[in-house]
């Protein structure tokens, strides 16, 4: 009898995740060394629980590497800000480049790890996050299509559920796209999920069990392997 | 041809109406403002500008687009909390907009500049920003078709230039002034700083002089 396969050993915390929390999590599984653009929002919490020991450093796409947490009194500087347009500080062994490069780090596949906030994901990694579809919404895409397409592994942040209690993970986006089949891992307040070609599924989950679990979500969910938690 | 302009109102003044112009900036940072400022007060109209933004707050690029000058915005990223003058325009269907994905939007520029006549990329295959345009599966992966976009002028913003128009930048303030610089017919640079010819660390020069047309110095 596989051991992976029953969902209750997979509840690894009683209650669901905070903010916090979920970026504390994130935070300790990216590998050491990496090279990791975050997303504007939530993902951006991530980067007050990276450790100096995990080295890790951050890409922000308007073009720059090393870049260091938000800046504060004097060192606020109008020349040095981040993808959000909020002044950030630079790290020792940082690097300025212009726009091209910057996203020829992205679209080049050099960045291990993007984040990034979603609307929707499908069950094959789909990823909805850039335009609701409203008719009367402004669209505005910035670097999305390109941090999706482009970076080795896309992790996206989010609550489970939308406020009417909707499931965000979905067997199809109904909303615009933003890219396909794209998504690596998605992070929320109450499970983690795996996502690629062959299906979702579970790592962990928090506050729920498996069963729970899959009551809230219109996908199949699968156990992950223990390989893979 | 590199001259070094006593104002910016000279260094825009050959900008006609109709024109498309680069104007370099993320945000405020790099933003050149005193050459739009002097755009502005040229008066020419029915532009096509391109930029990451549409404008923020009441300055800059805001402010052309508020005055209608402004026909076509091409862009990646319009809608910020402070870009009410664009959203009054676009809502009132008095603005044209092209969005485009950043990363496309950067490689484009840079691809004009180098004589490039397209590129395909996996960015925004599958979505509605490729809608209608060429795509093919290469390397196994769905790929979008995107041209050059050019332009008449551009403007931007420098730390330095040296008497033979190379260029040094600040920090995130460069940006799109390198790749702007390259791909129009008349790049336009403001700067806090002209030093002597030899002043500039060839090493460490950002944007050679070939692609500067015109210096200003900015207070």
């Amino acid at each position: 009898m596989s051991p992976q396969t029953t969902g209750q050993d997979l509840q690894t915390s009683d209650k669901p995740l905070g903010r916090d929390d979920l970026a504390r999590l994130v935070a300790k599984d990216i590998a050491p060394g990496s090279f990791v653009n975050l997303g504007i929002g939530q993902p951006t919490l991530v980067s007050n629980y990276l450790l100096p020991e995990q080295d890790i450093t951050l890409h922000t796409e308007n073009g720059m590497l090393g870049m260091g947490p938000e800046a504060v009194g004097d060192e606020i500087d109008g020349d040095l800000i981040n993808a959000g347009k909020i002044p950030v500080t630079e790290l020792p062994g940082a690097s300025y480049f212009h726009h091209a490069d910057s996203f020829a780090i992205m679209r080049g596949g050099h960045l291990d790890i993007c984040v990034l906030g979603a609307f929707q994901v499908s069950a094959t990694g789909d990823l909805a996050n850039w335009h609701t579809g409203a008719p009367d919404a402004i669209p505005a895409v910035g670097g999305a299509m390109d941090l999706a397409t482009g970076a080795k592994d896309v992790f996206v942040m989010m609550t489970l559920l939308t406020r009417d209690g909707a499931s965000k993970i979905v067997e199809t986006c109904t909303y615009p796209l933003t890219g396909i089949g794209c998504v690596t891992r998605v992070y929320t307040d109450k499970a983690v999920f795996l996502t690629g070609p062959d299906g979702v599924r579970v790592r962990e989950t928090f506050g729920c069990s498996f069963e729970e679990l899959q009551e809230l979500v219109p996908v199949p969910l699968k156990a992950a392997p223990a390989v893979e938690r | 041809m590199l001259n070094f302009m006593d104002s910016v109102g000279e260094a825009v003044a050959g900008i006609g109406d109709g024109a498309t112009v680069m104007i370099g900036g993320f945000g405020n940072a790099g933003q050149p403002f005193e050459l739009i400022d002097a755009l502005l007060d040229c008066g020419a109209t029915g532009l096509t500008v391109v930029n990451n933004n549409a404008g923020q707050g009441d300055q800059g690029l805001a402010l052309l687009i508020k005055e209608g000058r402004v026909k076509k915005m091409i862009c990646s990223f319009p809608r910020q909390s402070d870009s009410w003058h664009f959203d009054a325009k676009f809502r009132a269907g008095e603005i044209e907009l092209e969005l485009v994905p950043q990363g496309n939007l950067a490689e484009r520029i840079r691809a004009a500049g180098a004589g490039i006549g397209g590129f395909f990329t996996p960015t925004g295959y599958g979505t509605v920003l490729a809608e209608g345009k060429e795509t093919r599966i290469l390397d196994g992966r769905g790929q979008v078709f995107e041209t050059p976009i050019h332009a008449d002028v551009a403007l931007i913003k420098a730390l330095k230039a040296d008497g033979k128009g190379n260029l040094v930048y600040r920090k995130t303030a460069r940006n799109f002034g390198p790749i702007m610089a390259a791909a129009a017919k008349h790049t336009v640079v403001q700067v806090s700083e002209i030093v002597p010819t030899g002043g500039l660390d060839p090493e460490n020069i950002v944007t050679p002089g070939i692609y500067v047309n015109s210096i200003v110095k900015v207070a």
